[in-house]
């Protein structure tokens, strides 16, 4: 899917419009007149200060929540008429990590993996490659926070989504963990994939790959 | 190369499947509406008295009662867990359309608090006097009627899985919807218990689940998208 999209758009024109969006809430603006694009093999860096309305926009994005102005455009087509059309596109980690304590890590993969275009990657290699062999049948419940960080990093290793939003995917990782991440993250861009993130963590790529927004 | 989407059905199976794995890994989750279920029953005639014919009168309420609390004690857990971990917003956002992902884990719900409900039911009704001949309609009447308590619930469950104590609003929003198939649902027990046709009742709960299979899931799916947003 990702080389369909790359070959069709070429990388020129922009996958992800956002357009003079604006957030308010309990009449407090958080960001007013927020525009930016994507195009494929970039990454979005949305910084900010804490409370100035990351995650917010991050659920914005992820169609979770209606922007209070302004749209979302995904191949110029609005996200709320897309709707499962555009949720196949991306994989989202969010604050909440999403993996369920009463099951194995391979059991919530296998969920995933039953909803999602399929990236030719099982579940025990997804969990090698986030450095959790070995731990592929012990309940996640028994798992530290940050392992269960990995689980859902895992997932966006599953599916087959050109869009990745990654919601502080930093934190709670460990030092190895953090450089896993950042190897993903430069794998998927130089296949032609798009990530947008808040982080507080300063990444190293390419300059013409970063994009970077303030809040 | 197209990809191909991944399938309704598998995605239907494969989630329908851990929330049955995760309810036995819960298994008080499991027992609790079945223990409630049987205890009330149990305790009824402790209250009424050991008359055998104002219990016998009394059995198809009693018994639809029980069932329709049990299946109200059990809503809130719904979609409570998933929401708070995390999966929700995972299940939602991806290729599975959300009527899918809803109707999975309304079956689901049914399987673990309706059906031992419908299993265990005849024993009650037998123990509060009811005449064998109507057993049969009496598990009919549960078979249309707890899939319907399940779908019109889950709707109050997804409208308040956002608020923190949501048990309370959920129960007044559920309640009134969940009148109606009390009262056919009783009223055909009764009826063939006093020997007449009941073709009439149980059609009326049959539409009452044809059509809340219809149109709960699009319900509950917007009501979760509200609850997210």
């Amino acid at each position: 899917m990702l080389q369909q999209i790359a070959s069709f758009y070429n990388g020129i024109d922009p996958l992800l419009n956002i357009v003079s969006i604006a957030s308010v809430r309990d009449d407090r603006v958080l960001f007013s007149d927020l525009s930016f694009s994507l195009q494929p093999g970039q990454v979005l860096i949305i910084e900010g200060r804490n409370g100035s309305g990351k995650t917010t926009l991050l659920r914005m994005l992820c169609g979770l929540r209606y922007p209070d102005e302004g749209e979302i455009l995904w191949q110029d087509r609005p996200i709320e008429t897309l709707k499962n059309q555009y949720y196949e596109q991306f994989s989202y980690v969010g604050h909440l990590d999403g993996v369920k304590r009463e099951l194995t890590p391979v059991e919530n993969l296998r969920v995933t993996a039953a909803m999602t275009y399929s990236s030719g990657i099982n579940e025990d290699s997804a969990l090698a490659q986030v450095g959790l062999q070995g731990f592929e049948d012990v309940a996640a419940q028994q798992l530290s926070a940050g392992q269960r960080k990995r689980v859902a990093l895992a997932r966006l290793l599953i599916s087959d989504c050109p869009l990745w939003i990654l919601d502080e995917a930093f934190t709670a990782l460990d030092r190895d963990g953090v450089k896993i991440l950042e190897g993903l993250i430069e794998k998927h861009i130089n296949n032609n994939g798009m990530v947008i993130m808040t982080s507080h963590q300063d990444i190293s790529l390419p300059a013409e790959r970063l994009v970077k927004v303030s809040l | 190369m197209i990809k191909q989407p991944p399938g309704l059905l598998q995605g239907f199976s494969v989630l329908l499947r851990r929330d049955l794995l995760l309810a036995f890994r819960r298994r008080s989750e499991l027992v609790q509406p079945l223990l409630f279920f049987v205890l009330m029953t149990i305790l009824f005639p402790f209250g009424v008295g050991s008359d055998m014919k104002l219990l016998q009168e009394m059995a198809a309420g009693v018994i639809w009662v029980g069932a329709l609390l049990a299946a109200m004690l059990s809503l809130d857990a719904i979609f409570r867990a998933d929401y708070e971990d995390g999966s929700l917003e995972q299940l939602l956002l991806n290729a599975q359309p959300a009527s899918i992902i809803v109707l999975a884990k309304v079956l689901a719900h049914w399987l673990i608090s309706g059906l031992p409900l419908i299993l265990v039911a005849p024993v009650l009704a037998l123990m509060l006097g009811m005449p064998e001949q109507a057993l049969g309609v009496l598990m009919l009447s549960l078979l249309l009627g707890t899939p319907v308590l399940s779908l019109i619930g889950a709707i109050g469950s997804a409208l308040t899985v956002g608020l923190h104590r949501g048990g309370f609003i959920l129960s007044l929003l559920v309640l009134p919807l969940y009148i109606p198939v009390l009262i056919f649902a009783s009223q055909a027990v009764d009826l063939s218990m006093a020997g007449f046709d009941v073709s009439g009742q149980l059609s009326m709960l049959m539409a009452f689940f044809l059509l809340a299979l219809v149109l709960a899931p699009a319900a509950i799916a917007a009501a979760l998208k509200i609850s997210m947003g």
